[in-house]
């Protein structure tokens, strides 16, 4: 499946990253590169095969409804690129 | 007397408790050796302070009685693992002056037994990257480097760097896809990647979940045995953390390997394979038949789709687990005019190229109508890679392969920059392992006609370190590797 | 019921289906230890997974899981024992990790059925088509400063229930109708307070319309955030007739997100349906899947408390009530355990009729609830035994129920007190009928001369000279003798 710029741009929005556009070009041509490499598993019949998401087994959890953790207020805070009044701060959220 | 960084983790703590040297005298020879080793790169952050009143604290313990299993021990720190009040940035120019507020589960563990840290250790941006190349600081540069400066692997390249220089007793080192084993064996050194969920992966930054273990590395087999058992255990704060018990490792150190099936998987031997490679593995497996070990041929056959299922799943994950560093909450933050501007803003600026290409490969084999045909396709990939295993140790207790298919190369090589694919196949003997979940070390065996180290790798089955540690001390043993 | 919007040209429906989201209630959030009080100040029920801080990791909070079991059991849904969490992907401030974790394709909680009832007197299965549990998101604050926006992160990672319907609703009503029923559920069950005011429960509606008969469902919208019953069923109501004025004027609608103003009670847009929506949902590799045992299950089945259909049931065949009186009486376990504590070893049916009736009137006059009354279901109790056994008359009943409520004591003792019980005695009736005959001469002769419907002013008579304490049955008896 050889993608296009369009493709790439799409991606890189949804990954909140900025490609230029100068730089589309070869960005589409790595990932065309590598497409097509990992496509090579299409080789492989897997079709009753069970997909492996979990290294380990699940079981019913154990964690306890107690507190035991928050009022951290300011190690939470400690590495803010800016906080005022024990908030997090951004430039305005416009919906 | 040889110089105190020379020795072991073992023979240190056999001097320190026999009162040949203290802690301090130890530390502080490692620190000389940390300003003279500066040009290998290894270190991101230098911890002089911290580590030499760690070190008094550790001379305290040794004068009371009260010394701990690794009371004193100078250790470096890979900088994926979150250190409280310690600058830790996964060598990610993103996590900018990040100075965490809690401490990993695994180097809790570590300075509860008394260890002392010496710094933080370069690595590959987030993990990703075979040859620390990717660092934000710059790589790392291989000890046994002569004319040009060679790659100490990665992404671990700067803890197996800093452990062959002598630059610290032993290291953290962590492992998605060979991380660990892969620079160990480019610098000639011993290094393990644990049984998945053996290491709790609390406050380590995570890379690709499913994947990521932590482990040590060290300068011989008795020092990974002694810092694994303190490293890994229980976390209920990981819910993928294991409920095994840890066993003491180095007991089993000596023990006759008599009768040990080990597996030699003809798919680890395709054409064009480097020869003096080739030639170590056939003397290696010899080396164990002469201590009366069966060497079993076994079959792998999915092998070779090990490593598109590999840049599918670490990607998808890491696209993932890196979309919080958004500039909100800690590292840089490049100002926009909007929210979404200050993302994208951040992230452009803030990640590598690499860590940024396995963001959009992650992000797109996850998006709508792609899912299905290679997300899903190599988890059930990823599960014929793992009943192969399975399979395999049915008619062997260890498998016996190289851990590289090269010895380390030099520092900017070409073909690898033009196609990051020619990069990420150095990691065909080592990524099986990670996608089937199971415990392999590499430790070296011998040096190539360039005079570079070459390792084998032993596999173990799932929770059977003890195994691995056993065969891999009488391997070390028969192979005689002079470290540098 | 049929509900139809009948344009000049055509008769159309609604089809209708809602997303719920109802904060779970336990002490700590479902992947953290971090309190979920509500009201705190800002960030500071925050822990360092819940800021979404590298390398933290969540761990499921068993409570969470028994309350979406229990809350799946009371909507006779599909407790499925195999579930898996999954990961949503996308960038919002809220949104600590640039994922939330939810559950995807393997929800815990499948297919079930509510029955609400509707006030032509019919009722209606509505389809539970799951319910799945997620964790809920931080909350920005615009108004504190021009310029910037501010995250408080104590609601984050606050457990939810999602829990999603078939498109089964035709009317207004019936949403409405189901989220009263969907409140007094969880509110029993103790698992969400159903506050919608609050936030704690949120509804989603999607909405779209087809001409009567029409086969199929065409494209449709999602209203965000509808937050009371009255906004839901506006909503619903108004982008119904929207999309309908739309198809006539020959448009079509595109798939899209809309918002509920509550102050104009409109749908205004808010963004299409486009890949800003691609979540790239992929299992949780944090988190193991879960799974639950038969024994589980039924545990959690002892647990469970009578709900509303069912009280209703039994309060209909035991009491004799109206289906009306015992919709309204079991709505909140409150009302209805007041009842039941009112009506034992009572007339059910009246104590009913002065709960409804004098004890609601007063609350609703004083705006009191139901736990501030001063009366209590003892009291009633009494009140109507009262009456039956013919110590007060209801009249007198009346007087005394105003009696309790100023100044409430046990209706016995008022009676007591102020010497309201009624006169039995036949003697005593006797002589004040006598002298009202006597002082109505007239009166008497125009009845006997054919005025019987005098006998009511008599009646009058004697039970005003008696302050009302005279047995109205005997004063009949007696006066229909004397009168002839």
């Amino acid at each position: 499946m050889a993608i296009d710029n369009q493709t790439v741009k799409r991606v890189a929005s949804l990954a909140h990253l900025k490609i230029e556009d100068d730089k589309l070009d070869a960005t589409k041509e790595e990932f065309n590169k590598i497409l097509n490499w990992v496509e090579q598993l299409n080789e492989v019949d897997t079709s009753n095969v069970e997909p492996m998401f979990c290294v380990n087994g699940g079981e019913v959890p154990e964690r306890e409804d107690e507190v035991t953790d928050g009022n951290i207020k300011e190690a939470v805070l400690k590495n803010a690129p800016m906080q005022e009044f024990g908030y997090f701060a951004v430039p305005k959220v416009v919906e | 007397m040889t110089e105190l960084t020379q020795l072991t983790i073992s023979q240190s703590l056999k001097g320190l408790k026999n009162k040949d040297f203290t802690a301090t005298e130890l530390t502080n020879a490692y620190l000389k050796k940390m300003e003279s080793g500066r040009k290998y790169n290894a270190y991101v952050l230098e911890m002089p302070d911290v580590a030499l009143k760690a070190a008094l604290q550790a001379d305290t313990h040794y004068a009371n009685g009260t010394e701990r299993a690794l009371e004193g021990i100078p250790l470096g720190i890979k900088d994926l693992f979150c250190t409280k009040d310690i600058r830790s940035t996964a060598c990610s120019h993103i996590l900018d002056g990040f100075v965490p507020q809690y401490e990993s589960t695994v180097t809790q563990n570590l300075l509860e037994q008394g260890a002392v840290f010496l710094g933080k250790l370069n690595m590959d941006e987030f993990a990703m990257g075979g040859s620390n190349e990717t660092s934000y600081f710059k790589p790392a540069v291989n000890p046994y480097s002569t004319e040009k400066p060679l790659v100490p692997g990665g992404s671990s390249g700067g803890s197996a760097a800093a452990v062959a220089a002598d630059m610290c007793a032993g290291a953290t080192g962590t492992d998605t896809g060979g991380s660990i084993r892969q620079p160990a064996a480019f610098c000639g050194i011993v290094g393990i990647k644990p049984t998945y969920g053996r290491c709790s992966r609390w406050g380590i930054m995570a890379f690709a979940s499913s994947l990521d273990q932590a482990g040590p590395m060290t300068k011989d087999v008795r020092d990974a045995a002694l810092m694994l058992k303190i490293m890994a255990g229980y976390d209920k704060k990981d819910s993928t953390s294991a409920k095994v018990d840890v066993p003491d490792f180095e007991k089993v150190l000596g023990q006759d390997i008599k009768g040990l099936k080990i597996g030699l998987p003809a798919e680890y031997r395709p054409d064009g394979l480097n020869a003096e490679i080739e030639a170590y593995w056939d003397k290696a497996a010899e080396m164990l038949k002469s201590r009366g070990a069966e060497i079993v041929p076994i079959s792998l056959p999915h092998t070779k789709y090990a490593l598109p299922v590999y840049y599918i799943i670490a990607p998808a994950e890491a696209s993932s687990n890196l979309a919080r560093y958004d500039g909100i909450r800690y590292g840089l933050r490049v100002n926009g005019e909007k929210l979404d501007d200050l993302y994208v803003n951040t992230r452009t600026e803030g990640f590598g190229a690499e860590v940024k290409r396995r963001i959009m490969i992650g992000t797109y084999v996850l998006s709508a109508g792609y899912y299905d045909a290679y997300y899903l396709k190599a988890q059930k990939v990823r599960r014929l890679i793992k009943n192969d295993f399975e399979e395999a140790f049915k008619k062997c207790d260890l498998i016996l392969t190289p851990t590289s298919p090269v010895s380390a190369f030099e520092i900017g090589d070409k073909s690898m920059k033009e196609n990051p694919i020619n990069m990420y196949l150095n990691d065909v003997f080592t990524v099986s392992v990670n996608l089937a979940g199971l415990p392999a070390m590499s430790l070296p065996i011998g040096l190539d006609k360039k005079g570079l180290p070459l390792s084998m790798q032993l596999i173990g089955k799932a929770f059977d370190e003890e195994t691995i540690f056993k065969a891999a001390y009488a391997l070390e043993k028969d192979a005689g590797f002079k470290r540098k | 019921m049929t509900y139809t919007i009948k344009t000049a040209q055509n008769e159309w429906e609604i089809v209708c289906g809602l997303e719920i989201h109802c904060q779970i209630i336990s002490k700590s959030k479902i992947f953290s230890g971090a309190s979920t009080e509500f009201g705190d100040d800002a960030n500071e029920n925050v822990s360092f997974i819940d800021a979404g801080m590298p390398g933290m990791l969540p761990v499921l909070n068993k409570e969470c899981v028994r309350q979406a079991v229990k809350t799946g059991l009371g909507l006779n849904a599909q407790i499925n024992k195999y579930s898996v969490f999954s990961r949503k992907n996308y960038f919002y401030a809220d949104q600590p990790n640039g994922y939330q974790i939810t559950q995807y394709e393997y929800p815990i909680v499948g297919k079930g059925k509510v029955k609400i009832e509707l006030s032509d007197g019919s009722s209606k299965e509505i389809g539970i088509t799951r319910l799945h549990i997620e964790q809920d998101a931080a909350k920005s604050i615009h108004d504190l400063n021009p310029k910037k926006s501010y995250i408080d992160f104590n609601r984050a990672g606050v457990g939810l229930m999602e829990i999603v319907t078939e498109p089964d609703f035709r009317a207004p009503e019936e949403a409405g109708a189901f989220l009263k029923k969907l409140r007094s559920i969880v509110r029993y069950l103790g698992t969400c307070d159903g506050n919608m005011d609050e936030g704690s429960m949120r509804c989603d509606a999607s909405i779209s319309v087809r001409l009567k008969g029409e086969q199929g469902m065409r494209e449709r919208a999602e209203i965000k955030n509808v937050n009371s019953v009255k906004f839901a069923m506006q909503a619903i109501e108004n982008e119904a007739k929207r999309q309908i004025e739309i198809y006539e004027q020959g448009s079509t609608i595109e798939q899209q997100t809309r918002q509920f103003d509550q102050t104009t009670g409109q749908t205004k847009f808010l963004r299409l349906k486009e890949y800003a929506d691609d979540y790239r949902y992929f299992p949780e590799p944090d988190l193991p899947p879960l799974y639950l045992t038969d024994d589980y299950i039924e545990d959690v089945k002892k647990e469970m408390v009578e709900l509303p259909d069912a009280k209703k049931e039994r309060f209909i065949k035991d009491f004799g009530l109206t289906a009306y009186d015992a919709d309204i009486l079991t709505e909140s376990r409150q009302t209805a355990d007041f009842f039941e504590k009112a009506a034992k070893g009572h007339d059910g049916k009246k104590v009913a009729n002065w709960i409804l009736g004098d004890l609601f009137a007063n609350l609703n006059a004083n705006k009191l609830t139901l736990e501030q009354s001063p009366i209590t279901p003892e009291m009633i109790g009494e009140l109507v035994d009262l009456i039956e056994t013919n110590v007060i008359s209801g009249k007198i009943a009346k007087d005394v129920f105003v009696y309790m409520w100023e100044n409430p004591k046990m209706p016995s003792q008022i009676v007591e007190e102020k010497g309201l019980k009624q006169v039995t005695d036949t003697g005593a009736i006797e002589t004040v009928i006598d002298s009202v005959l006597a002082a109505n001469p007239d009166n008497i002769a125009a009845y006997k001369g054919g005025k019987t419907n005098l006998f009511g002013f008599f009646v009058g008579q004697v039970m005003k000279a008696s302050k009302g304490a005279a047995n109205p049955q005997i004063v009949n008896e007696i006066l229909k003798k004397k009168l002839g």
